[in-house]
């Protein structure tokens, strides 16, 4: 072993918990908030990062599949206003027919045209190729902050109007790997299982600070990160929707007696932690410029260990957590072999459960329901 | 038998095994999202054992044992976790075996392992069998009763003098005992195992057929199981004869999606208690006092 490399290797160790931090605080806050375990966090940021090297790469289908998702959602929230909606039955029944029948028009309308690739040749040649960068970061965000709303209401809305509780069964936790499978499956078939390389813009732009190299767009990503993170613990503690965040975690069937409008919060709790992961996902793309369907099982799967050894439902816990745990791992793959990695972080969230399962800076009263 | 349907049952035939390896805790209420670390377990015990000499009939119970070993012993602090606790420490124990056994160099490392003895078949089917009786039977006993007592209310049935931890580490030790045997079965029939198999999604898909199938009756798993097993493989191969190729490559994208509407349409699984007494007694018996109300509330 080389000790010499050994501050190269905390630096790599502190850019990759960076990535970390982000997804780690995603699974946190909807742990915190809501008592449930939120599988679609991985897939979400699976789904950012590919969509990211797919416009970087000029795939067309990535916009296709964007137009879809807006689509579905767009239908999924008239219907829900058409349900409240004081009309008489017939109506009612003659609106839902026509949702279908124009959702059925828009999307035949969609895979028959195909608007995506003509999107692309009209940006390439209009802005040129920092277009590319503009419009990835904006449909890979835009698209994964809509699908969140379609999450939120088949894991939280609509499982809480027909039972009260939403986390009393494991409803939550079971339709959150649904859209695991559908959206992991949605990747798999349009472009395969195999690894998806692109070319980082930035090249190797990095500088030394004496025997350590800094990569330019890593310490920028890990100073982003820190930055929304700390810039959403403020907005938790200061602003209204903060407070109202705070009282939903606390007591959520106290919420609404004061006057917080919990069917209105839930969603942005989800578009919140929608958004952390989908950020995580392009710089992700950024940084190390390969991605695969299954990045989401292997990459973002780590951050609930981070997330555990941070104390579930505490958004400073998790950072520390998931520095701790980029920095075992990167130290592990240094110091004994990739292959390793498994053994010590999983083995750490292992033994955090069993020894103190509230974490190092926990809440007690998280993760207590049934599932 | 043609080589097609008997793969096909082979699959089918594991994945049942596999699913009453959860269900048996998830029928006294804890999920449990480590099953490829207990199916890894058997398979590289039994494919050891075997391959140090020992004949496949005394390896396959051989290594039943031992990831029981292992599941008792993992059980009393597994257990004192709860609720996503207990999901995430049986999913962090899954991973920490599959790290251990890609550093094993005598089992292979991340080469994989081959496995000498062979089991078709005629050797899976009929164990199948048997593993499905045995859980109808567990669930009729005072075992099965405490189970589901304390997967409806644990509170309760602690003060109605159910041994809770007796029975949680009972169904738990079972269980990880049956995942090793369909481990076991698939390394013997495939002569081949790598830990890459036993991943993440295979843990979710098993928790998924149990959790669909339904956690109140014995039938929920083996439902499930068949369910989700026969129709995509139907799916792709009704799509691929009448040639939409394209249905068949994004038939987990319908399985998710059917899979996120059940959870709105039919939360309690596929089988429930009160669907099953009722089909017992078809001609309204099942309405009178002997149905318990579904707990939905």
């Amino acid at each position: 072993m080389d000790l010499s490399q050994l501050p190269q290797q905390i630096v790599n160790g502190l850019m990759l918990g960076g990535v970390y931090v982000m997804v780690a605080v995603a699974f946190t806050l909807i742990i915190g908030m809501l008592n449930f375990l939120n599988f679609t966090v991985p897939a979400l940021f699976m789904l950012a990062a590919v969509l990211m090297w797919a416009i970087l790469e000029g795939h067309g289908i990535a916009l296709d599949l964007t137009a879809i998702a807006v689509l579905l959602v767009l239908a999924m929230m008239v219907a829900d206003r058409l349900q409240q909606a004081r009309l008489p039955p017939p109506v009612k029944t003659v609106g839902a027919l026509g949702l279908v029948a124009g959702a059925c028009v828009f999307l035949w309308l969609t895979l028959s045209f195909r608007p995506g690739p003509a999107v692309f040749a009209w940006l390439d040649g209009a802005v040129g190729a920092g277009g590319r960068w503009f419009l990835g970061i904006v449909v890979a965000l835009a698209t994964v902050a809509v699908l969140s709303l379609l999450i939120e209401r088949f894991t939280y809305r609509y499982m809480k109007a027909k039972y009260g509780d939403a986390t009393e069964h494991a409803l939550p936790l079971v339709s959150s790997l649904g859209f695991l499978i559908v959206i992991e499956h949605t990747v798999i078939s349009t472009w395969g299982s195999d690894a998806l390389t692109t070319e980082s813009p930035f090249g190797n732009a990095s500088f030394e600070v004496g025997p350590v190299l800094f990569s330019v767009p890593q310490l920028l990503s890990l100073i982003l990160s820190l930055a929304i993170v700390f810039g959403l613990s403020v907005m938790l503690k200061t602003t209204k929707l903060g407070r109202a965040l705070r009282s939903i975690a606390e007591r959520p069937d106290t919420a609404p007696l004061m006057g917080v409008e919990v069917g209105r919060i839930v969603p942005v709790v989800y578009v919140i932690a929608g958004l952390l992961c989908a950020t995580a996902g392009i710089l992700f793309t950024i940084n190390y410029t390969t991605v695969d369907a299954y990045i989401g099982d292997t990459v973002a799967t780590v951050a609930i260990a981070g997330m555990v050894l941070g104390g579930l439902g505490n958004v400073w816990g998790a950072i520390v957590g998931a520095m701790l745990i980029g920095m075992v791992e990167v130290m592990s793959i240094y110091m004994v072999g990739a292959t390793f990695k498994k053994i010590p972080i999983w083995g750490l969230l292992l033994l955090i459960l069993i020894v103190r399962p509230t974490g190092l800076f926990g809440h007690t009263a998280i993760g207590k329901g049934k599932f | 038998m043609s080589g097609y349907l008997e793969s096909q049952l082979i699959i089918l035939c594991l994945n049942v095994i596999y699913a009453y390896g959860i269900f048996l805790p998830a029928a006294s209420g804890q999920l449990n999202l480590g099953a490829a670390g207990f199916i890894t377990i058997g398979a590289y015990s039994s494919a050891w054992i075997n391959a140090s000499g020992a004949p496949m009939y005394i390896a396959i119970p051989a290594s039943m044992l031992f990831c029981a070993a292992i599941a008792f012993t993992i059980a009393f602090p597994i257990l004192r976790t709860r609720g996503v606790y207990m999901v995430l420490a049986t999913f962090a124990f899954a991973e920490v075996v599959a790290g251990l056994i890609i550093n094993l160099e005598f089992l292979g490392a991340a080469a994989g392992y081959p496995v000498e003895s062979h089991a078709d078949y005629l050797v899976v089917v009929p164990v199948t069998i048997l593993v499905v009786l045995l859980c109808f039977f567990l669930m009729s006993t005072r075992l099965g009763l405490a189970m589901r007592s304390i997967h409806d209310d644990e509170a309760v049935a602690t003060l109605f003098g159910v041994d809770v931890r007796l029975a949680k580490v009972a169904a738990f030790t079972l269980g990880a005992a049956l995942m090793s045997l369909g481990g076991a079965l698939y390394g013997h029939h495939y002569n081949y195992i790598e830990t890459q198999t036993f991943n993440v999604l295979l843990s979710i898909y098993i928790l998924l057929y149990v959790l669909l199938g339904g956690t109140q009756t014995a039938w929920g798993p083996l439902v499930g199981a068949a369910f989700f097993t026969v129709v995509p493989e139907a799916l792709r191969q009704i799509a691929t004869a009448s040639g939409h190729a394209w249905i068949a490559d994004s038939r987990f994208i319908f399985f998710g999606a059917i899979i996120v509407l059940m959870m709105v349409f039919r939360p309690e699984g596929l089988v429930t208690r009160t669907m099953v007494d009722r089909a017992a007694t078809p001609f309204g018996g099942g309405r009178s006092g002997a149905a318990p109300a579904a707990r939905t509330a």
